[in-house]
């Protein structure tokens, strides 16, 4: 049950009508994502400080992707050193395939995943459902919304968009011997119980992966439940997957980094949790997995690497914190892109993955104001890419970009025609101009989509350029008459 | 370009030369002011704004082409908006990489100026307020903020007025939802921002809501309005400037 579509593109309008007129949605929204800035702030209260780190943390991601193709190499001799064992996936399917052939061959059919937006991205659940295995969410977040049937509306904190009363209806209606309650203490210590109950019979435990560390072939694994280091040592098999772009060079870029992630994600100044995955139990160990198994995840992402430009979009750490920032996800929340990432990122990664004929929409849905940019913990220039996949949505230039021209309509680009006649024709324009203030009363005013929620906009009486030129000739007769 | 500036040009912009020239004629007088010449090329339009943030790049690139032509002179340009101004400093150079005007684009960019920061940072004016006491609102826009890091210097130049009280919106840092051509395509995620910011600008109880650049002064202007026609008035923040030291201030 990944949920996701195929196509965001479609029905984009519809669903962004249907956020909109949900006061409960967007105040949730609002209340929690002025608190997560907020947070963050605290934790940067030196802006010098800050940037200083976000051009280490930029330029460590930076460096990792320079020789990604190497570093992947390094990783893979690293963890298979390590006992690791290593698979390659071109794309979801096949992803997934090796992801449950590697869970039959253990015999077992109780899985229990971590939280893992490559797996979201991958749609694990539903081949796991498929291959006739059970597949729990061990994130409470995850863990909330699995239940309810939905999907995640935010990479970092899933079930966001869900208020405790709702999470309480829930929990009494799906949980045998549950009371209501709206206690959320009480209601974690409920999930709680069936996790636990879940990890103690799990066969096998998904994750996924924050950094991999090629120079020692070790995953990390951030987070604050305790529940990746359940679903990573207690099964018998644990199955890590991550996307190429993940790999950094050495241990010693790690500090930066994690730095970096839990400021901008949640404003912590450290999780509860940082998991140094090196391996399987070894001979003399008591616990821990028999055996660990990484899936190397590419779905797009080599393409997205061959263009100067669209890779820097792969230096993302998925902290969240664009989305935390973007004033249009915090009116519409997570839902509405329809998308596994939502959000600046999103709007970012969607096309690439998708195609500009399937997701070119959703970069329309931003004003360009900054914000995500310059809240990105690694400086990803992201209203430039956004502004980027939109040129090559109207386009017919080379794009790597699949569906690219696709987004081009001729309405739009017969207005472009007209407005650039009119505007590289000066004479042209200053008689336009001239028309629009002498015809101000008549002229119609501006689209109804601008003047539905503000008051229509009337021309001047006379435009720059024209009160200058009779300034101008004012003068020169002046200084005639003074000759 | 020569160490003392006796020579400027002006980048009127679209919007302003048809909505606002009032607040580019008040820019040209602050400048005047300091006894500057300034210079208003007839043959300028647009900086090309809109359709570069609509991925119509090559539209934009001929634009970008007729301005380099068109402010030749080794001289400043200054441009009585954050946005505007952030097209012809930040966006001219990565969109004309690879042109043969490449050269021009990158010496064009490091002569351009936000009006404000031009006034405060160059030519440091000192402002006397002769208007009665006041509660002004300022809005400074994200490109202004962002893109142009310009921010303080409006503030600072607002603040030299004595009988100014100015505050800011709640979430000051939030955009209005203007965007150019986000504001029509998708209007109603637009309307949602700036009723916020409309409620953000009232709260603040100031008679007059500032900003320096026209895009969003006409969004959330507009939206004010729109609601309530005995709304607060806006004003460019050069207009304000000009009219609280000009003698005329009322």
């Amino acid at each position: 049950m990944s949920g996701f579509s195929p196509n965001p593109d479609q029905n984009f309008g519809v669903r962004i009508q249907e956020a909109l007129g949900n006061e409960e949605l967007r105040e949730s929204f609002h209340g929690a994502m002025t608190f997560l800035r907020e947070k963050r702030r605290q934790q940067f209260p030196d802006p010098d400080a800050l940037d200083a780190l976000r051009t280490r943390g930029a330029a460590i991601r930076e460096r990792a992707l320079a020789q990604l193709p190497d570093l992947l190499e390094q990783l893979e001799g690293q963890c298979q050193h390590n006992g690791i064992r290593v698979h390659w996936a071109e794309d979801a399917a096949e992803a997934n395939e090796i992801i449950t052939g590697i869970a039959r061959k253990t015999g077992g059919k109780r899985v229990v995943k971590g939280k893992s937006m490559a797996t979201e991205e991958i749609g694990l659940n539903t081949a796991f459902e498929n291959a006739g295995f059970s597949c729990l969410e061990s994130d409470m977040g995850e863990y909330i919304v699995q239940q309810a049937h939905e999907t995640p509306s935010h990479i970092i904190m899933p079930a966001i968009h869900r208020n405790k009363a709702s999470i309480a209806r829930q929990f009494a209606e799906q949980i045998p011997d549950t009371p209501y309650t709206e206690d959320v203490d009480e209601l974690i210590g409920i999930g709680r119980r069936v996790l636990r109950r879940a990890f103690a019979d799990a066969d096998i435990g998904i994750s996924g992966v924050n950094f991999a560390i090629a120079e020692t072939g070790t995953l990390c694994l951030v987070e604050n439940e305790g529940n990746g280091r359940m679903s990573t040592t207690v099964p018998d098999t644990h199955i890590a997957v991550m996307g190429i772009e993940k790999v950094i060079e050495k241990l010693s870029d790690l500090p930066d980094l994690y730095r970096l992630l839990t400021r901008s994600a949640t404003g912590q100044p450290i999780t509860t949790y940082l998991n140094l995955i090196s391996g399987p139990r070894k001979p003399d160990e008591i616990d821990g997995p028999r055996q660990v198994h990484l899936v190397l995840l590419d779905n797009g992402r080599s393409r997205i690497y061959a263009d100067r430009q669209l890779r820097e979009t792969l230096r993302c750490i998925r902290c969240g914190a664009c989305m935390n920032h973007c004033p249009v996800y915090e009116r519409l929340g997570g839902h509405a892109y329809g998308t596994v990432y939502p959000g600046p990122i999103g709007q970012v990664v969607m096309p690439q993955l998708l195609g500009l004929d399937k997701a070119g929409k959703l970069t329309q849905a931003c004003s360009l104001n900054g914000a995500c940019g310059e809240a990105c913990p690694v400086k990803i220039p992201l209203p430039d890419l956004i502004r980027r996949l939109r040129h090559d949505g109207v386009s017919r230039t080379d794009s790597p970009v699949r569906g690219q021209g696709k987004q081009r309509k001729w309405i739009e680009a017969t207005i472009w025609a007209t407005w650039l006649s009119i505007h590289t024709h000066p004479r042209l324009y200053r008689l336009s101009t001239l028309m629009a203030t002498r015809l101000r009363r008549l002229m119609p005013p501006l689209p109804r989509a601008w003047t539905r929620h503000r008051s229509p906009l009337r021309p001047a009486a006379r435009t720059l350029h024209e009160t200058l030129q009779q300034r101008e000739r004012a003068r020169q007769k002046e200084s005639a008459r003074e000759q | 370009m020569s160490p003392t500036i006796d020579r400027v040009y002006f980048f009127g912009t679209c919007l302003i030369d048809v909505f606002y020239p009032g607040a580019g004629m008040a820019a040209i007088t602050l400048l005047e002011r300091e006894g500057l010449e300034v210079l208003f090329p007839q043959a300028q339009t647009c900086c090309g704004q809109p359709p570069y943030n609509s991925g119509y790049d090559d539209e934009a690139r001929t634009i970008a082409r007729q301005v380099i032509e068109t402010f030749d002179l080794p001289i400043p340009i200054i441009v009585p908006s954050g946005s505007c101004a952030g097209m012809l400093r930040k966006h001219y150079p990565a969109l004309m990489a690879g042109d043969p005007l490449e050269e021009k684009a990158n010496q064009l960019a490091t002569r351009v100026y936000e009006l404000h920061e031009f006034l405060h940072r160059v030519l440091n004016i000192t402002l006397e307020d002769q208007g009665k006491p006041t509660r002004v609102v300022m809005h400074t826009s994200c490109s202004a903020r962002r893109e142009m890091e310009v921010m303080d210097d409006g503030l600072s130049l607002l603040r030299q007025l004595g009988n100014v009280e100015v505050c800011e919106p709640e979430n000051a840092e939030t955009c209005c939802g203007f965007g150019g051509t986000f504001a029509v395509k998708m209007s109603d995620v637009s309307a949602a921002m700036v009723a916020d910011k409309c409620a953000a600008v009232n709260a603040t109880g100031a008679s007059t809501l500032l900003s320096s650049d026209c895009g969003c002064l006409m969004n959330i202007h507009g939206a004010l309005e729109h609601r309530n026609s005995d709304a607060m008035p806006a004003e460019h923040l050069a207009e304000f400037l000009l009219r609280r030291t000009s003698g005329d201030a009322s």
